[in-house]
């Protein structure tokens, strides 16, 4: 998380830190890539990334190195850091630009008995600010013939967050996550896969930094006061998704997620994609994204007058958008004449076009408009991701 | 008379596990799609976790932008690649 600098009641930080999803994430690179009766190939990858949009450039490593030992356990370690610069529109309007610097660091192993595959691990991740600590734990198991796989996970997560500016300040919040997973052969060109997940936090659930708005007799005719978020957040999601294998040698598949949660959120997302091999050694990929979410019920750009509300927020992330991501990717094969150590290799790149589109979170970088009649913030990004994987 | 307990998601997400081994247990089903058929399945395209350090990083650029999160299809496949 950023330091607050220059002067002003306004020089809190803007950006909450989101490890949280980004431990979960993790949780899933290393949790999960082990399928009921076969464990994962040897492989390494080495990711560079960037992302860049609303004024923001995040970009960094992800390194991940997973080894079998014996025929019964795969090893598995990543190391993923970003750096954070620039002013986002929190920032402009909140606060004031700066630079960070996040890690996570994670370690996992899969036991292969019979049929069934145990997963284990723990992820911890610090920013200047923020530590996450989790520990997850998974069963898969393959049934009737090995046409269908089902998993069962759980995750512990302990989150310490603080204040730059205010060393008194020290809060803490707990997750916990519940989920299942059934994934089916249909047909020999055919698989689907079923996920649903339940996640429980508690405790400090908001960002120390951001603000809430509303209306006053202020010169801009608003004023800020802090966000009060609820203690507790419990959150469903249910996913469908399959994959069809076309006859000339192409990939079709297709996802849909519903969540819904205690604060209000209802979102819905829906992702297409394709993936065609070409030219002996190149495969392409093509994704489209969409994803809508209702507000949470808290939530309010502007607020009719201080206190108006027991709970209140002004963050994007709950405020009602949609969002269209369009994506294409390719990946050329390099295989080595004399297979030693090296068994393959490729190499990647892919980019992805992110467009927001707020329902409800005005743009206040715009002078002179009436409070609550400012225009309404749109967001474009772009995702970029360099990245070598080895098999060995 | 005293109001009994509704069963939440999470109490059923317990329960599943005992299903499941109860299924796996009594069930005589017959694969459908045998070992020798499952070429197309065994494919690199057909994973759903083709690139597990891409889709982990982009996992994490939608959730921290999105309120929604889990359940993101990292269940695994079914597929009888072994």
């Amino acid at each position: 998380m950023k330091a607050p600098k220059g002067c002003g009641p306004a020089i809190h930080k803007a950006q909450r830190p989101q490890l949280g999803a980004l431990y979960a994430a993790a949780a899933a690179l290393v949790g999960t890539a082990a399928k009921g009766g076969v464990l994962p190939d040897d492989r390494a990858d080495l990711l560079y990334h960037s992302y860049s949009g609303g004024g923001v450039t995040i970009n960094g490593t992800s390194l991940l190195v997973r080894k079998k030992v014996g025929d019964h356990v795969s090893l598995v370690g990543n190391w993923y850091t970003d750096s954070v610069s620039g002013a986002s529109i929190d920032v402009v309007t909140q606060a004031s630009p700066y630079k960070e610097k996040r890690s996570q660091g994670s370690l996992g192993v899969d036991l292969l008995l019979g049929k069934a595959t145990y997963s284990a691990g723990y992820i911890n991740g610090s920013e200047p600010d923020f530590r996450s600590r989790t520990a997850y734990a998974s069963v898969s198991e393959d049934l009737f013939g090995d046409l269908t796989t089902i998993t069962f996970g759980a995750s512990r997560g302990w989150d310490k967050i603080g204040e730059r500016g205010a060393p008194d300040f020290k809060a803490t919040a707990d997750r916990r996550n519940w989920s299942v997973g059934l994934s089916q052969v249909l047909t020999r060109n055919l698989l689907a896969s079923l996920a649903v997940e339940t996640s429980e936090s508690e405790g400090y659930l908001q960002n120390p930094y951001r603000q809430a708005r509303y209306l006053s007799g202020d010169p801009r005719g608003y004023s800020y006061e802090k966000e009060a978020y609820p203690h507790t957040r419990t959150g469903n999601a249910f996913a469908a998704r399959a994959k069809y294998y076309l006859r000339w040698r192409a990939a079709l598949d297709g996802n849909y997620r519903y969540y819904r949660d205690t604060w209000g959120i209802v979102a819905h997302t829906a992702e297409l994609g394709y993936t065609l091999p070409a030219f002996h050694r190149w495969v392409f990929d093509a994704h489209a994204r969409y994803y809508r979410q209702k507000q949470a019920s808290f939530y309010a750009d502007l607020f009719p007058y201080q206190g108006s509300q027991n709970f209140l927020a002004r963050d994007r992330e709950l405020a009602a958008f949609k969002e269209l991501g369009l994506g294409f990717g390719a990946s050329w094969e390099l295989r080595p004449r004399h297979r030693g150590l090296l068994q393959k290799a490729t190499f990647n790149l892919r980019y992805d076009n992110l467009r927001f589109k707020y329902d409800d979170f005005r743009d206040l970088r715009v002078q002179g408009a009436a409070a609550g009649t400012e225009p309404l913030y749109t967001l474009k990004a772009n995702v970029l991701q360099l990245y070598v994987s080895a098999w060995f | 008379m005293a109001p009994q307990p509704k069963p939440t998601l999470r109490s059923l997400l317990l329960l599943a596990p005992l299903a499941a081994g109860l299924l796996a247990g009594c069930s005589p089903i017959e694969p459908w799609v045998k070992p020798y058929e499952r070429e197309h399945l065994a494919d690199p395209i057909m994973s759903f976790e083709r690139d597990p350090v891409s889709g982990a990083y982009l996992d994490h650029v939608h959730e921290s932008r999105e309120g929604a999160r889990g359940a993101t299809g990292n269940v695994g496949g079914g597929c009888g690649c072994n």
